[in-house]
């Protein structure tokens, strides 16, 4: 840059140098962290794309030489689980049928919770909201049997209803726990200025606090569209074949005994399962990033 | 009570578990009254505030307005309007949705709620703003709309909580002057927090000095600034603030005043009863300390020597000791005043405070 005033010594922005150390460990350490992540992905996706003889070759670490897609088609419709013989594409369904109401649902109570809980505090609601954060915290194993009787007793074991339910109850600590906090950071007077305006517990919450609450509940969508879609324990307890998930499915086509381990329609099974996640995560990445950094909404 | 009282509070208690915020207040607020709660905070002004509102539960007492016993009533139905310091603006809806959002849930018919917007527009001179959202505002705005939301209303009692703490120190001056026009325009009873003295005094029909959830004096702004009851009050009001003397009043003969060895006379000091002698304390305003040939005509004169000098533009603060205390004195911005430099200083016993060294209240 041309010296304009005649200056001498330091001036303007300070130069940086592009491989300083600190450059260097820093990206060195995100290569190294990257390429390992990545690897298994790679595997997986260049052994769904091979045939059955390349993969006997051995050579997992080279890509493809013959592209097929004949591993994924088999792994969604033909793929044997168990009795049926029709791949992943009915524990799809199965797994969207349970999950759009779990998710609907427990975000729908939880954040009326949240909002009860931070705005219209009543005797002993601290204490309510102690107890059901303490409910995070009990192994679900301890409360795998008590559950199986319960749903029995109201006729709900092995239906898909009664799984909408569990989900339902056990996304409640944790849910309730984020609406709560992102609400209570909400500031207190526009609540005060709605009261005054005539609103009451239900005008608050549709009219002025749901419009400011798009990123908490995409925040509580992508935990709980995760953590349902992938969960395993529950789909298998409270459910039956017919209506099993699909990650009880995929585990039914990978772990079977019988015949050839078919490793690439295996891959192809695993990457569909994992698909569902994965589009909600990019669809709305942004928009989790910024509801975990909530509380800068200013009126 | 009076049938011209607007707000009316009687023995209200309020208490956070063990905490009293707010102990046996009254409090009559008269028809289109300009009423300020003043103090410093944590001393249970917005709590009152909000009390009055209903936002908050009261512990004990009750609270009127209009005549009608509010105690149990939801805020909505109590008649008030409110502004918040944040603003609160409804951050989703236009300003036409944010004025307009207390008459839909009153369920009034649509063009009585178009009517009663567009007037408020008018009054606060935002007709061009109304389709725009808070966020597209700027702070001197957009309080401007939090206080068009309680104007729709057609309420009578306005209640403001520390409506201009957030804005900068011009748009402060320039929104406090359009309350008070605004109070002229509409003659409604106001009820204003704040802890800006300045507010306090220019906007106020009567300001009460609140401490630990007390009023310590509910008066004019000028008896507040010329007779404060007490050291408190004396030492809240003012800018700078009032100079202190520890001493003992003394009543053999003509009332005196006694500390650091120096006798000053009180003859012409109004006592609030007849004077006695004791322990108290001598304030006197630094601006009504005088300096030069209106020092020698003052009831009292003394030399002292000039500390610090912090010139302001339009007047000069001067810090000096004199009797053993360090005080400020207010002089005009023009004279030339130097550290170290002589000073005669004087002052008339007809402009002093006396308060009592335990009580602390006005003798």
């Amino acid at each position: 840059m041309q010296n304009k005033y005649n200056l001498e010594g330091p001036q303007g922005t300070k130069p940086r140098k592009r491989l300083s150390g600190t450059n260097i460990m820093l990206y060195g350490t995100l290569l190294v962290v990257a390429f390992y992540y990545l690897l298994p992905l790679y595997v997986m996706v260049t052994t769904s794309l091979k045939g059955m003889p390349e993969i006997r070759a051995g050579n997992i670490f080279d890509l493809p030489v013959d592209i097929t897609f004949e591993p994924w088609v088999k792994a969604w419709s033909t793929a044997c689980t168990g009795l049926n013989c029709d791949g992943l594409s009915r524990g799809f369904w199965n797994s969207v049928s349970i999950l759009v109401p779990s998710v609907a649902l427990s975000i729908a109570i939880a954040s009326v919770n949240g909002y009860a809980l931070a705005n219209w505090k009543f005797k002993g609601s601290e204490v309510f909201f102690t107890i059901l954060i303490f409910g995070a915290f009990i192994p679900y194993q301890v409360m795998l049997y008590p559950i199986v009787i319960l749903l029995r007793e109201v006729g709900l074991m092995g239906s898909l209803w009664g799984l909408v339910v569990v989900h339902t109850i056990f996304g409640m600590p944790i849910l309730t726990l984020l609406f709560r906090n992102y609400f209570t950071s909400l500031p207190d007077e526009l609540f005060k200025a709605a009261r005054v305006d005539g609103a009451g517990f239900w005008g608050i919450y549709f009219q002025v606090m749901l419009p400011m609450s798009l990123p908490i509940f995409v925040v509580a969508m992508i935990i709980q569209v995760t953590g349902i879609w992938n969960d395993f324990l529950f789909g298998v307890i409270y459910t039956k074949p017919d209506i099993y998930p699909m990650t009880v499915q995929l585990n039914n086509i990978v772990n079977s005994v019988q015949g050839v381990k078919e490793y690439n329609v295996n891959m192809a099974a695993t990457l569909l399962t994992g698909l569902v996640p994965l589009i909600i995560y990019f669809a709305s990445g942004k928009l989790f990033v910024r509801g975990i950094a909530a509380g800068a909404v200013k009126g | 009570m009076t049938s011209t009282s607007s707000v009316s509070i009687k023995h209200l208690d309020l208490s956070f578990g063990a905490v009293e915020v707010l102990k046996d207040l009254n409090l009559e607020i008269a028809n289109g009254e300009f009423l300020v709660l003043l103090g410093a905070s944590g001393c249970g002004k917005s709590t009152l505030l909000n009390c009055i509102a209903g936002l908050l539960d009261v512990t004990g007492g009750q609270i009127h307005i209009k005549g009608e016993n509010v105690t149990w009533a939801e805020p909505s139905e109590r008649g008030i309007g409110m502004v918040f310091q944040s603003y609160a603006l409804y951050p989703q809806m236009s300003v036409e949705g944010n004025l307009s959002f207390g008459l839909k849930n009153a369920k009034l018919p649509k063009d009585e709620i178009k009517k009663r917007v567009q007037r408020a527009a008018e009054v606060l001179q935002m007709e061009d703003l109304l389709k725009r959202k808070p966020a597209a505002l700027s702070g001197g705005q957009r309080q401007r709309v939090a206080i068009g939301r309680a104007l729709v209303r057609d309420v009578d009692v306005f209640l403001f909580d520390e409506p201009l703490s957030n804005l900068d120190a011009k748009l402060r001056a320039d929104l406090r002057v359009e309350i008070k026009r605004l109070h002229q325009q509409l003659h409604n009873t106001m009820i204003y927090v704040t802890h800006d003295q300045v507010e306090a005094m220019t906007l106020a029909d009567r300001i009460a000095i609140m401490k630990d959830g007390l009023i310590q004096q509910l008066a004019s702004p000028s008896e507040i600034y010329n007779k404060p009851a007490n050291k408190y009050v004396a030492d809240f009001i003012g800018s700078p603030s009032m100079n202190f003397f520890l001493g003992a009043v003394n009543t053999d003969g003509a009332p005196t005043f006694e500390t650091a060895g120096q006798t000053i006379p009180l003859t012409g000091y109004e006592f609030v009863s007849s004077p006695a002698a004791g322990n108290a304390w001598m304030g006197i305003r630094p601006e009504h300390i005088v300096v030069g040939e209106a020092a020698e005509a003052s009831d009292f004169k003394i030399d002292t020597s000039v500390e610090i000098v912090e010139p302001m533009g339009s007047d000069t603060v001067v810090w000096c000791e004199v009797m053993g205390e360090r005080i400020r004195i207010r002089i005009d911005g023009q004279s030339s005043v130097e550290p170290g430099d002589t000073l005669r200083i004087g002052f008339d016993a007809a402009r002093l405070s006396l308060f009592e060294k335990t009580t602390e209240s006005r003798i």
